[in-house]
């Protein structure tokens, strides 16, 4: 199962380098999502002013999120919902799992949820001997599988075809196929029934509108709308961040959320669920129950850098672009929430053993430029790049790289007297010499023994030796 | 504008030092004359990207001490300019003075493709150089200080160039400071496919306008055993 924040960065990241299939899967999805964006965005002029309003609403809604949380409190509860305000995971899923219990449920579905895999619900409901069936159908692969989600919106981008088609007849002893129209038949027919069976619903919510009480839920494939409707007890899962003011600002969001997320211009179900089943309606649950999570959010608001983070979206799409998630993937981050947002979420919501996680990035920056909420994400990890540094309880390197960090820190203090630091260049240039060959050294002692590992270093020769060569024809 | 305020960067010096005699010479053709910022060294990003701000806020101090206000500054790097020029107010949060004459110097600091296309509205520098090249634009120059165009538009106007297409330009070559040090395995990663699309454009020289760039591509290059060479885009514009 999918564990929060455990686990190596650095050995999980070093297996995952080494393996090139898993980059060529993830190479291919993630391209044709970013092709496919480039083409909706193409089309639709008024994308970037979109942008605009949505990080605007959203930085908005942040900075009044306790006025907009009671007044979505008071109109969820006016629709007849009852709504829970969990501090942590553990307070979430003690909620969800005493529900579950009390209602006697035997048929517990899920609608994809991030929020869901962060308070870890699934092993805490299988460990109360329930066992859920998550409907997403990438979400169902990977539980089939045993394990997390790899990506926010693509659960299985790990996985080709051939491994899926695999997997089902490993699992259900049908013919194998790759056929990707047999297997969602497949899927489709299987979770057909466990929908009809359902008595226990649980999803996300993308958007929670504070004006009408309205949670709103975006997916492809209908599972989030039939584990909303069809069982008779209904449990949202969000967090805090998730409430914008009104019903009008949503149209922004819808214009990027999916753009950005998979190239598409709408997402094929977005459901509106204002309450439980009213008296006269067919459908819908007779009881409906909203878990609003903090479990850290509150206090990455406090932070005026990281309250930026809570804008996001979860559309993914900075894990598309990154080309640090693009090598390694998203289970090697050890954390839920993989890729440049989960690097600046992670160590707030699963703690310090997410703590590696904002110095793994070269900070190009890709990841800001697609964000569809403007959310300087190079700039979040530098800002706790320094509170993890100058935090009560430091992290531990390991030995090498805690060498290198000295060296950075030694470098910087030779640095600030520009005579010194140009003698020990020189010094350094010298003692070097006789071991470069074509201006490069093949070796380097700790702390660039890492750097020498994988490439030449370039032989230090600090000498002036203007006027500048020029150099014309090839060799 | 007659006068500007060469900012070396610590990896030019140390690694690079023709880098910035090619800088030097580009703009004396151009009759700006140089002056090199002898006082400073680096201008702490590496420390300030490691989280050492206490460190970097004295590297910062004195830069900031090191260069005369209201004259150009310009800074053959990509990096260090958007340091300087960007980065430098979230490190100087707790240092108004500072964080003043920080805010005070900004409009005066250029990167070098910027500073000759934007502000000296060049594009031919009366360079000749006749060998196949790639330009690889790196992160910060192009995410932070916006310079898309600007490398480009001068190579272009290069006598004898021929320019080859390099697939996924934008992608980071894995440098990253120390991240290439400490995440060693996942830059080389990175590298690789970088280096991968360098041999596919056909390229015999990469361009880029940042050291960093150059000595993650470089050494990768020389560690590979590849004939392609590596250059910064004021030796290209040197060249005659």
């Amino acid at each position: 199962m999918a564990a929060s924040a455990k686990g190596d960065f650095f050995d999980s990241s070093r297996a995952a380098v080494q393996d090139h299939e898993l980059q060529r899967k993830l190479e291919s999805a993630s391209t044709r999502h970013l092709d496919h964006f480039a083409i909706v965005k193409e089309e639709f002029p008024s994308y970037e002013d979109e942008k605009t309003a949505a990080h605007r609403i959203k930085t908005d809604a942040i900075a009044h999120l306790d006025e907009l949380l009671i007044q979505l409190t008071d109109k969820l509860q006016d629709s007849g919902c009852k709504v829970f305000f969990a501090e942590d995971a553990a307070e979430a899923r003690k909620y969800i799992v005493d529900l579950v219990k009390s209602k006697g449920a035997q048929h517990v579905v899920k609608g994809k949820s991030m929020t869901t895999e962060e308070i870890e619900l699934n092993p805490a409901l299988a460990a109360a001997g329930i066992d859920p069936v998550e409907t997403d159908l990438g979400e169902y692969i990977v539980q089939l599988r045993g394990e997390g989600p790899s990506h926010i919106i693509t659960p299985a981008i790990h996985l080709s075809k051939e491994d899926i088609g695999q997997l089902f007849t490993d699992k259900f002893g049908t013919e194998y196929t790759a056929e990707p129209e047999k297997l969602t038949a497949e899927a489709r027919e299987r979770l057909r029934a466990i929908f009809l069976a359902a008595d226990f619903g649980i999803t996300g919510v993308n958007f929670a509108i504070a004006e009408t009480g309205t949670l709103v839920v975006v997916e492809n494939e209908g599972n989030g709308r039939l584990s909303s409707s069809m069982p008779e007890t209904f449990v949202a899962v969000m967090g805090i961040e998730k409430v914008i003011p009104r019903l009008e600002d949503l149209s922004h969001f819808l214009e990027i959320l999916a753009r950005t997320a998979t190239g598409q211009k709408l997402t094929t179900y977005t459901s509106f669920i204002t309450g439980p089943r009213r008296e006269g309606e067919l459908d819908g649950p007779a009881e409906m129950h909203v878990v609003i999570l903090d479990n850290g959010r509150s206090a990455m608001l406090a932070d005026p850098v990281l309250r930026e983070a809570l804008n996001c979206i979860r559309c993914g799409a900075c894990l598309n672009v990154c080309p640090i998630y693009r090598r390694i993937g998203g289970h090697a981050y050890k954390s839920v929430y993989p890729g440049p947002i989960g690097s600046i979420v992670s160590p707030n919501l699963f703690g310090s053993a997410a703590g590696y996680l904002p110095f793994a990035s070269t900070l190009c920056g890709a990841c800001k430029d697609i964000c569809p909420v403007k959310i300087d994400i190079p700039r979040i990890l530098l800002h706790l790049r320094w509170k993890e540094t100058e935090g009560e309880h430091p992290l531990k390197w390991p030995a090498a790289l805690e060498r290198a960090r000295s060296g950075a820190r030694r470098f910087a203090g030779i640095a600030r007297h520009p005579r010194t630091a140009r003698l020990l260049g020189k010094i350094a240039a010298q003692m070097l010499k006789p071991f470069a060959h074509n201006g490069y050294l093949r070796w380097m002692p700790p702390p660039f023994g890492n750097w020498t590992k994988y490439r030449n270093f370039p032989r230090p020769h600090p000498q002036k030796r203007r006027p500048a060569p020029a150099e014309n024809q090839a060799p | 504008m007659n006068e500007v305020q060469l900012f070396s960067t610590c990896l030019a010096e140390e690694f690079f030092p023709e880098v910035n005699d090619a800088v030097a010479t580009v703009l004396e053709r151009l009759r700006v004359k140089v002056i090199p910022v002898r006082r400073a060294f680096c201008c702490g990003q590496v420390a300030f990207n490691e989280g050492l701000r206490e460190e970097a806020v004295a590297l910062a101090r004195r830069f900031l001490k090191s260069v005369e206000p209201s004259k150009p500054i310009v800074v053959p790097s990509g990096s260090c300019t958007s340091m300087l020029k960007i980065f430098y107010s979230d490190l100087l949060v707790n240092e108004p003075a500072l964080a003043e004459k920080a805010a005070a110097i900004r409009p005066w600091i250029f990167e070098f493709s910027q500073f000759l296309v934007n502000v000296l509205k060049v594009k031919y520098v009366g360079a000749r150089y006749e060998r196949a090249v790639a330009y690889h634009p790196s992160c910060h120059l192009m995410r932070e200080l916006g310079v898309r165009n600007e490398p480009m538009t001068l190579l272009s106007a290069v006598s004898g160039i021929k320019l080859c297409e390099l697939r996924d330009r934008e992608e980071c070559c894995g440098f990253g400071g120390m991240f290439s040090v400490k995440f060693a395995h996942i830059s080389a990663a990175m590298l690789e496919d970088k280096m991968a699309r360098i041999k596919e454009s056909g390229a015999e020289v990469v361009v880029a306008n940042d050291c960093g760039c150059l000595m993650q591509i470089g050494g990768g290059l020389s560690r590979a055993g590849a004939e392609i060479e590596t250059r910064h885009l004021a030796e290209v514009l040197a060249a005659r």
